[in-house]
């Protein structure tokens, strides 16, 4: 039997939580920000096909940076366990908090047990039926949640970026403001414009009927962030 | 990846996600009738189905018959006009005068469904879930020829409810949004699955239907000329086939009407549905004297 040198569970968890952290500020950001008629989200990605944000269920979508096939991974199980909830329930018995509970558990057993933690964070919103009835769960690579509001910041340069959208953000915002400024802040962060064709963009729009998600296409983007006289 | 976290459904597959719903609930064992795996035991008493036919049971329905209902389908200049009846019988009785036997199956395709009632809804209900679950998945659309695979799939997984009496006969059309055009696609019990030209119906009553569409069918007809030809073809099914159910004025049962074009999927409002049925009635009373069969038998009694 190999010969295991004894380390304490505080080194255990400190270096698994340094291994994770650094993977995650290696990658590109994710904000989510409430607005008027639902939940915007913004990431930097150079592909149009590779999504960091997507949709899970009618109301309830995800939104994850750090290592893809780690974050992916995440997402495709996220689906098969809302779509089996709302096909042997109902369709509105599929909530962020049950995700995020599941997701919790999930990431924490792995953070605990496996070889290497996740380097994930993820975000699992969900849009209510009026301006109060949005969540917003941030989990992290060790399964810890937060029951955020108004908006979230994960990857890269989170803590500047919060900082920033806490300055900007104004509940009950346009669309339009939320996204100028969701872009303003991250341009900002990474010190150099953005152009439209590099951004992801979607909503939660609970406007719209059953699926609430939408993605906006790069001209849509462009419309509106070149309109604000950027 | 081939990993699955810990907590979440579904076994890991050896390379990529499986986008199958389907497979998910297969693989759970769930109870799921739908589910091509399934394997339910014998049915006990009377089923609802879309119109059984008389002197036949409810039980022991010999399969290979698509059985009850009239569901039909045609193509039109920018699309498909799908149309079904709205009864639904229990042997002799009439179980639901006003039950939706076509369906939206996504945002560019619609099922519709003749045969054992339960079963069928259940097996629309995993069919749609089966398509959003593989967009989300994927992100991507299936395509129309992949939606009608994947239901001759479930329609096939469904033969041993359908040996014991529960047979599910869809019709299936929709836009294909590679090819820019509409496209119908009829089943059997076993899973078979043939693509029609024009138009195709089904049901107890399809046969009547499809002698309608057949002189009425144009190529080129516009919208609300299709609409009318559906309505007309389900109205004529009505009178020959007892498990079919006509239009009603007095109650406001209309057949439900759908259209699949380049927009999507749409329902047509009762009143325009009405208005088509309106149209055929008076064309009928200008065009012909309402003398049936009895009519003929009154005028040779007077002649006596």
């Amino acid at each position: 039997m190999a010969f295991q040198p004894y380390v304490p569970p505080e080194q255990l968890i400190k270096d698994r939580s340094d291994y994770a952290r650094k993977g995650i500020a290696r990658g590109k950001s994710v904000v989510a920000v409430e607005y008027a008629e639902g939940i915007l989200f913004l990431a930097e990605n150079p592909s149009a096909t590779l999504h960091k944000v997507s949709e899970i269920y009618d109301r309830v979508a995800f939104a994850g940076v750090g290592k893809y096939s780690e974050f992916e991974d995440l997402r495709i199980a996220g689906i098969r366990l809302a779509d089996l909830r709302g096909y042997s329930y109902g369709r509105e018995d599929v909530t962020a908090k049950t995700l995020a509970n599941a997701y919790s558990q999930a990431l924490s057993t792995i953070f605990t047990q496996q070889m290497k933690p996740y380097e994930v964070e993820i975000l699992v919103a969900q849009v209510g039926d009026d301006d109060g009835g949005n969540s917003l769960f941030h989990i992290l690579f060790d399964g810890s949640v937060a029951d955020e509001e108004g908006f979230v910041a994960m990857g890269g340069h989170a803590e500047d970026l919060s900082e920033r959208l806490s300055a900007s953000y104004r509940k009950g915002a346009p669309l339009a403001d939320a996204l100028r400024a969701a872009v303003e802040a991250v341009a900002a962060v990474e010190e150099r414009s953005l152009e439209p064709t590099g951004l992801e963009v979607a909503v939660l729009d609970r406007t719209r009927t059953r699926r609430k998600f939408r993605r906006l296409a790069a001209s849509e983007v462009g419309d509106i962030v070149g309109g604000g006289g950027n | 990846m081939t990993g699955r976290p810990d907590g979440f459904p579904g076994p890991a597959y050896p390379l990529g996600a499986n986008p199958s719903f389907t497979d998910l609930v297969r693989s759970l064992g769930s109870e799921s009738s739908g589910a091509p795996a399934s394997r339910g035991s014998a049915p006990t008493g009377a089923q609802p189905s879309f119109g059984a036919s008389p002197g036949m049971p409810a039980q022991g329905m010999p399969t290979g018959v698509p059985h009850g209902t009239t569901v039909l389908a045609l193509k039109f200049a920018d699309g498909v006009v799908m149309a079904g009846d709205r009864r639904a019988t229990e042997g002799y009785a009439i179980a639901d005068e006003r039950i939706e036997k076509v369906f939206p199956a996504d945002d560019h395709s619609a099922v519709a469904i003749a045969g054992a009632a339960g079963q069928a809804t259940e097996i629309v209900k995993l069919f749609q879930t089966e398509i959003e679950h593989y967009e989300k998945v994927e992100g991507d659309r299936l395509s129309l020829e992949g939606k009608a695979n994947r239901l001759a799939q479930m329609i096939r997984g469904n033969l041993p409810m359908a040996m014991q009496g529960l047979v599910v006969v869809p019709l299936f059309a929709g836009w294909d949004v590679g090819r820019e055009e509409g496209r119908i696609f009829r089943y059997d019990v076993t899973g078979g699955r043939w693509e029609e030209a024009v138009f195709h119906a089904t049901g107890s009553g399809g046969i009547h239907a499809r002698g309608t569409l057949k002189k009425r069918w144009k190529p080129g007809l516009d919208r609300e000329a299709a609409i009318r030809t559906a309505v007309e073809a389900l109205y004529d099914a009505a009178q020959e086939d007892v498990a079919t159910g006509g239009p009603d004025l007095f109650r406001g049962v209309y057949p439900s009407v759908k259209v699949v074009d380049r927009e999507g999927f749409h329902t047509i409002a009762e009143d325009d549905v009405r208005g088509a049925f309106e149209g055929i009635v008076e064309d009928l009373l200008a065009n012909q004297p309402p003398i049936g069969a009895s009519g003929a038998r009154e005028a040779e009694e007077a002649g006596e």
